[in-house]
């Protein structure tokens, strides 16, 4: 059933709410010792995959196994995994070391071993000077890390986390991002982290489902969900991209010969198209270039440009209306077009996703 | 103030200082008038000498308290011994009041946290449902009460009708008769807090503490209990209270049996048989369990707010 180095299988989960329908039989194998994140915009069905996982929610229809085990008919108490809530749910009327040690009394693990497990997960989370305080009186960045804190100390096989950094400001949440990595990498179990934040699924995963109305559209590592997304609401989704209407003239050896807005051909990998017809070309900005007129893949008028910092975004127009920007590193920016300049666009052939319509 | 504050800003505040303790005066008048002259009243009146057919004699006398609390005999000579009949008065009152705390807290937080999680516009009419007995007097309420449960009354003739019972149940004159009354009197004062406390209990907290393997009842033990305790202590003072005082219900659906320190305040001051100082003292010997009560509240209270 269940192929060794598994730890949560999602056997074809269906959640539905009377007449609206949550999860449309989703399938997800996350394997041991991963960090793996759920990503999708707000109402995807990832908070409820994940409370389904917990055991917060009934499934509809389908199976969670955990290492092998049907975990659908237990409740939240008896199944081996825990979470960390994205208002942390700490208990308010409990120190730190109380909260943390809620799990492992409940587990009936010994006062003395729960107290030698409180103190080192403490530690892990650099909490130990704080582990008489109540939850009140932290900072939100500590809150999350006893969330975080409690949730690892009974040694859970699974750990789940649900937007935990969604309630943090930016400049911690960074600096929370590379050390969640790091726990994780220390305690060696799988970390299912729901986010909607696509940075943050970028730089934390090992593997990221993209989920969109209850469907997974896409598994893989972070690279391959940026640079190769099978659809366009992933391509969409993840980054910032040009969507070019094109159309298919010809699939040759896994290569495809496109036409391109203005009509001038393009060849690029055919990716999963097979046919000819209409597609979508993906192109990201930062892999566009500019050129002369004659000699780009596109032609294109200057609009106007935004300037970033490292990199300056320039926002251009088809002949067909088309809106695209383009990233240019800030090294020489004498080099800027204007607006209202005509100028060639070269796009890089194995940068360029095509999509199926 | 500071010095240096723009003359604008400087005027504005001064005027709202200055208006600070006339706004006031009111409420001050008020507290001033009907909460602390009575109070003082009536410490001043329990150390005075009692006058026969009501009324005191300004002489001062301890009296009051000598007699609540010591027995000197028949004509007053004997050495003193201690007085069971008020102290046992007011044991059995505090054991009434606590008993009927007890059973509005039973009763009252499941009520409670039904309404809290109901939909919102469910809840303001469960509210709403809670709250409609005090449309009605309090004595009226209790004298139908009496009426209700009396061996003549329609319960009784009720279950009679219905070969339920033989013989009348004997409910009126009982201690049960007045926990009755006092359930059915002080209950919404312990729904309200405890309502107040569960709706704002974060739910997410349940879901941790099963997450961390606690099951229902360790979960309403460890978690729920403490969390809306504030609510739990606010509802049981707002019963323990004025149950302790209460004299309408021991009065009307009691007998001599269940005489209470209300009925006992009552009697001192009613027609002629009355003794003021000692009516005094016992109310400020009342008084004084009160504040006892408050006390533990308000320090339960800090420490809340400490977390």
């Amino acid at each position: 059933m269940t192929s060794p180095g598994i730890a949560v299988s999602v056997d074809r989960v269906v959640k539905r709410y009377g007449s609206v329908t949550a999860l449309h039989g989703v399938s997800l194998d996350i394997r041991e010792n991963e960090f793996f994140t759920l990503l999708g915009p707000s109402g995807c069905g990832k908070t409820t995959l994940l409370r389904a996982i917990a055991g917060f929610e009934d499934v509809t229809e389908g199976h969670i196994r955990l290492k092998g085990k049907d975990l659908v008919d237990q409740p939240p108490f008896k199944r081996p995994v825990n979470t960390v809530f994205q208002q942390y749910a700490l208990f308010p009327h409990m120190s730190v070391t109380e909260n943390v040690m809620f799990g492992l009394l409940r587990k009936g693990w010994n006062r003395q071993e729960a107290e030698r497990r409180v103190r080192d997960v403490l530690e892990l989370v650099q909490l130990s000077d704080f582990a008489a305080r109540k939850p009140g009186q932290l900072s939100g960045g500590q809150q999350q890390r006893v969330a975080l804190a409690r949730a690892l100390a009974p040694r859970p096989e699974v750990l789940l986390l649900d937007e935990p950094l969604s309630a943090l400001d930016l400049k911690l949440r960074q600096a929370v991002r590379m050390e969640l990595k790091a726990i994780q990498r220390e305690t060696g179990i799988a970390f299912i982290f729901v986010t909607h934040d696509q940075e943050e699924a970028l730089t934390m995963s090992d593997r990221i489902a993209v989920m969109s109305s209850g469907h997974v559209q896409q598994v893989g590592p972070p690279r391959e969900i940026y640079e190769a997304p099978i659809n366009r609401f992933v391509a969409d989704f993840i980054g910032e991209t040009n969507l070019l209407d094109v159309t298919v003239e010809s699939v040759n050896n896994g290569m495809a010969k496109v036409l391109l807005p203005g009509n001038r051909s393009f060849e690029c990998p055919a990716a999963a198209v097979d046919a000819r017809g209409p597609g979508h070309l993906s192109v990201r900005p930062e892999r566009i270039s500019i050129c002369a007129e004659a000699a780009g893949d596109l032609i294109a008028t200057v609009t106007g440009h935004t300037y970033l910092g490292t990199d300056n975004q320039l926002h251009v127009k088809l002949v067909d209306g088309e809106v695209m920007s383009i990233r240019l590193q800030n090294t020489e920016s004498t080099l800027l077009p204007k607006a209202g300049d005509v100028i060639g666009l070269n796009l890089e052939a194995d940068a360029a996703r095509l999509l199926a319509d | 103030m500071a010095a240096g504050a723009p003359v604008g800003a400087g005027g504005t505040s001064h005027i709202y200082q200055g208006s600070g303790w006339k706004l006031l005066a009111p409420s001050w008048i008020i507290i001033g008038i009907f909460l602390l002259a009575p109070v003082v009243m009536m410490a001043v009146y329990s150390f005075l000498t009692k006058e026969f057919r009501g009324g005191v004699i300004w002489e001062f006398s301890l009296d009051a308290y000598d007699q609540f609390f010591f027995d000197r005999g028949l004509f007053g000579d004997e050495p003193p011994t201690l007085e069971w009949t008020y102290i046992g008065i007011f044991w059995r009152s505090i054991w009434q009041a606590g008993l009927a705390t007890i059973t509005c807290l039973l009763i009252g937080f499941p009520t409670a946290w039904f309404i809290a999680t109901r939909n919102p516009e469910s809840r303001s009419i469960w509210l709403f449902l809670v709250t409609i007995p005090y449309w009605v007097n309090l004595l009226i309420r209790t004298v139908s009460m009496k009426f209700l449960i009396r061996d003549t009354g329609p319960l009784n003739e009720f279950l009679l009708a219905l070969h339920v019972i033989e013989e009348p149940l004997g409910l009126i004159n009982t201690n049960f008769a007045v926990q009755l009354g006092l359930f059915y009197s002080y209950l919404p004062f312990m729904v309200l807090p405890i309502y107040a406390a569960v709706e704002r209990y974060d739910f997410s907290l349940s879901e941790a503490a099963a997450d961390l393997y606690a099951g229902t009842w360790t979960i309403l033990w460890l978690v729920i209990l403490p969390v809306v305790r504030p609510g739990i202590i606010a509802g049981c003072i707002l019963v323990f209270v004025p149950s302790l005082g209460a004299f309408l219900a021991p009065d009307l659906l009691g007998g001599a049996k269940t005489f209470m320190i209300g009925s006992l305040i009552e009697e001192q001051f009613k027609g002629n048989a009355g003794n003021w100082p000692f009516g005094a003292a016992a109310s400020m010997i009342l008084l004084t369990i009160v504040m006892c009560v408050l006390l533990v509240y308000a320090r339960n209270q800090n420490k809340a707010e400490v977390r």
